[in-house]
């Protein structure tokens, strides 16, 4: 019999917590699509995701509502697409962005991801059509999101890739300038970055993976901080253990919902992505996990330590309570998707110097900050080194998402609405890194990577 | 297959007479129910038997919705794997 303390549980974790799973991810290769004309290939895109993705939305609607547990985003993940569009001969991809904004459209998902590039040790030529293409395309379509590779542990960091990055992000910036540059706020560089990860900008279907297969996001930053809320003054070792219940708990619910998600839809289940992801929803804030730990404000000293302390519970705790853990699995500090991080860094608590900090203790990076408009290409490509070398180094995983808002300067707002939010366009340190980027070529692959 | 059923809400007359109503209506077995009153607040979990439905269970989900909505009370019902899940190793 199930306990009536439980049920009552459950229920307020989902009514008063927001406990949620953030996303359901249908992973699908593209690999067979490939054609020697553009529009061929664009025809057997559209046709393959259609078909596949075809009843994703419907299902997830009803393990939602079974279950009683809101699924809040339904998304594709596709095979880079600078692998697929390596025969068509096109001298540009944003055709192909937009056959995958139109499949994305037609099953219904709010977002999908591929749009991608795997440059961390040199440029096939269909890799630099897609970077070239993917300031047009994030422009021309509304569900596309992109993330380009440019450095692992095994490989070092490809920095004339890296200054490109810097070029895009700009440009992209400037194309979606109408709408506070929200292009960048779909478009992510990473270091080592994974095959499975369920969560957008930086989802992409992997060339290891099968044919299609079912990744899923939970959350739950608020069911967190209740908890913590609830133990009152308990020493590290008891929050730490409490975290790690709760964590178990959230992810339990994402493996059954994943399980159900991949036994209806007769696709092989991947991977549960242990992860905290927050939203701009007052009680859905790691920010404010951090805060209830014991900090004044997010941003302070004991930032990175409390972090250190969740990211590492919230795995553990998880890890028991799936069969297959894979993706980025940690807490996410996304500036403008997190009420505690946006007022944090309004108040001028939180700076970019300790958000880099706090990427080396959790997932996944600088994520959905605001810089301003005037920000020069080569510093934005000196962040990306930045965050690369803290991923490359430790072997994790990290990744920029930043945006150079157009027109704007530090301390103006940007706003993009719904689950991106909103930032305050944060300071950044006026000394220039020109001669380093401009220098271009690798970084060699560190001591770390030699372990055979 | 069990579902639980939560409604809570202002106690008034009827309530446990129109909830199990409504599983008869869908051939939905009720297994064990708790109850209580706390001063006028209702409380109950009920246990039910979904194994011989007489339709998709979604339909019996939004009917059982229905029915809080229109007395002013939150039901909620959900099956039960959601709790075995989350709170059983």
């Amino acid at each position: 019999m199930i306990d009536a303390y439980d049920i009552l549980e459950t229920i307020s974790m989902v009514r008063e917590e927001h406990l949620d799973i953030r996303t359901v991810t249908m992973g699908i290769s593209l690999l067979d699509c490939a054609a020697d004309s553009v529009s061929a290939l664009c025809d057997r895109i559209y046709d393959k995701i259609t078909r596949r993705a075809e009843r994703l939305v419907k299902t997830c609607d009803d393990i939602a509502k079974e279950y009683g547990v809101p699924i809040i985003n339904k998304r594709v993940s596709v095979t880079p697409v600078s692998l697929v569009a390596a025969s068509c001969g096109a001298k540009d991809y944003v055709p192909v962005a937009r056959a995958l904004d139109k499949a994305a459209a037609a099953v219904g998902v709010n977002f999908i991801g591929g749009f991608s590039a795997l440059v961390h040790k040199g440029y096939t030529q269909s890799d630099r059509i897609l970077i070239d293409s993917i300031p047009e395309s994030l422009a021309g379509t509304e569900r596309v999101c992109s993330s380009v590779n440019v450095a692992t542990t095994k490989s070092g960091t490809n920095m004339d890739a890296v200054r490109r990055m810097g070029e895009i992000l700009l440009e992209t910036a400037r194309l979606t300038r109408d709408k506070d540059s929200i292009g960048c706020a779909k478009l992510v560089v990473f270091a080592n970055i994974p095959e499975d990860n369920p969560f957008m900008a930086g989802a992409f279907h992997g060339v290891g993976e099968p044919e299609c297969a079912i990744n899923v996001g939970v959350s739950g930053p608020g069911v967190v901080r209740s908890a913590l809320a609830r133990a009152k003054d308990c020493d590290l070792s008891q929050a730490a253990e409490l975290i790690k219940r709760t964590a178990f708990k959230i992810t339990r619910a994402g493996q059954l919902v994943a399980r159900e998600a991949s036994r209806r839809l007769g696709v092989p289940f991947g991977i549960v992505d242990l992860s905290l992801a927050p939203t701009p929803q007052v009680g859905d804030s790691v920010a404010h996990i951090l805060e209830e730990l014991g900090l004044e404000v997010c941003g302070c000293c004991g930032t990175t330590a409390c972090l250190a302390l969740l990211n590492d519970a919230v795995k553990k705790g998880g890890l028991m309570a799936s069969s297959h853990v894979g993706g980025l699995s940690g807490a996410f500090i996304p500036v403008s998707e997190d009420a505690g991080m946006i007022s944090a860094a309004q108040s001028g608590a939180l700076c970019l110097s300790k958000l880099e900090a706090m990427t080396a203790v959790c997932s996944v990076g600088l994520d959905m900050i605001a810089l301003p408009g005037d920000t020069p290409a080569d510093v934005l490509s000196a962040i990306i080194a930045d965050e690369m070398a803290i991923g490359v180094v430790n072997h994790k995983t990290t990744a920029v998402r930043v945006i150079p808002a157009y027109g704007k300067k530090a301390g103006d707002r940007v706003n993009f609405g719904g689950l991106l939010g909103e930032a305050p366009v944060m300071d950044v340190h006026p000394g220039s890194p020109a001669r380093f980027i401009a220098r271009g070529g690798r970084i060699p692959a560190p001591l770390q990577s030699l372990r055979n | 297959m069990k579902a639980v059923i939560t409604v809570i809400g202002r106690d008034c007359v009827g309530i446990i007479a129109r909830v199990s109503g409504r599983c008869l209506e869908y051939n939905v077995n009720i297994l064990d129910i708790t109850q209580k009153v706390f001063s006028d607040t209702f409380a109950m979990i009920m246990m039910v038997d979904i194994g011989n439905i007489s339709a998709p269970f979604t339909e019996f989900v939004d009917s059982m919705n229905a029915l809080g909505e229109e007395m002013g009370l939150s039901i909620h019902t959900v099956h039960e794997d959601i709790y075995n899940s989350m709170h059983r190793i």
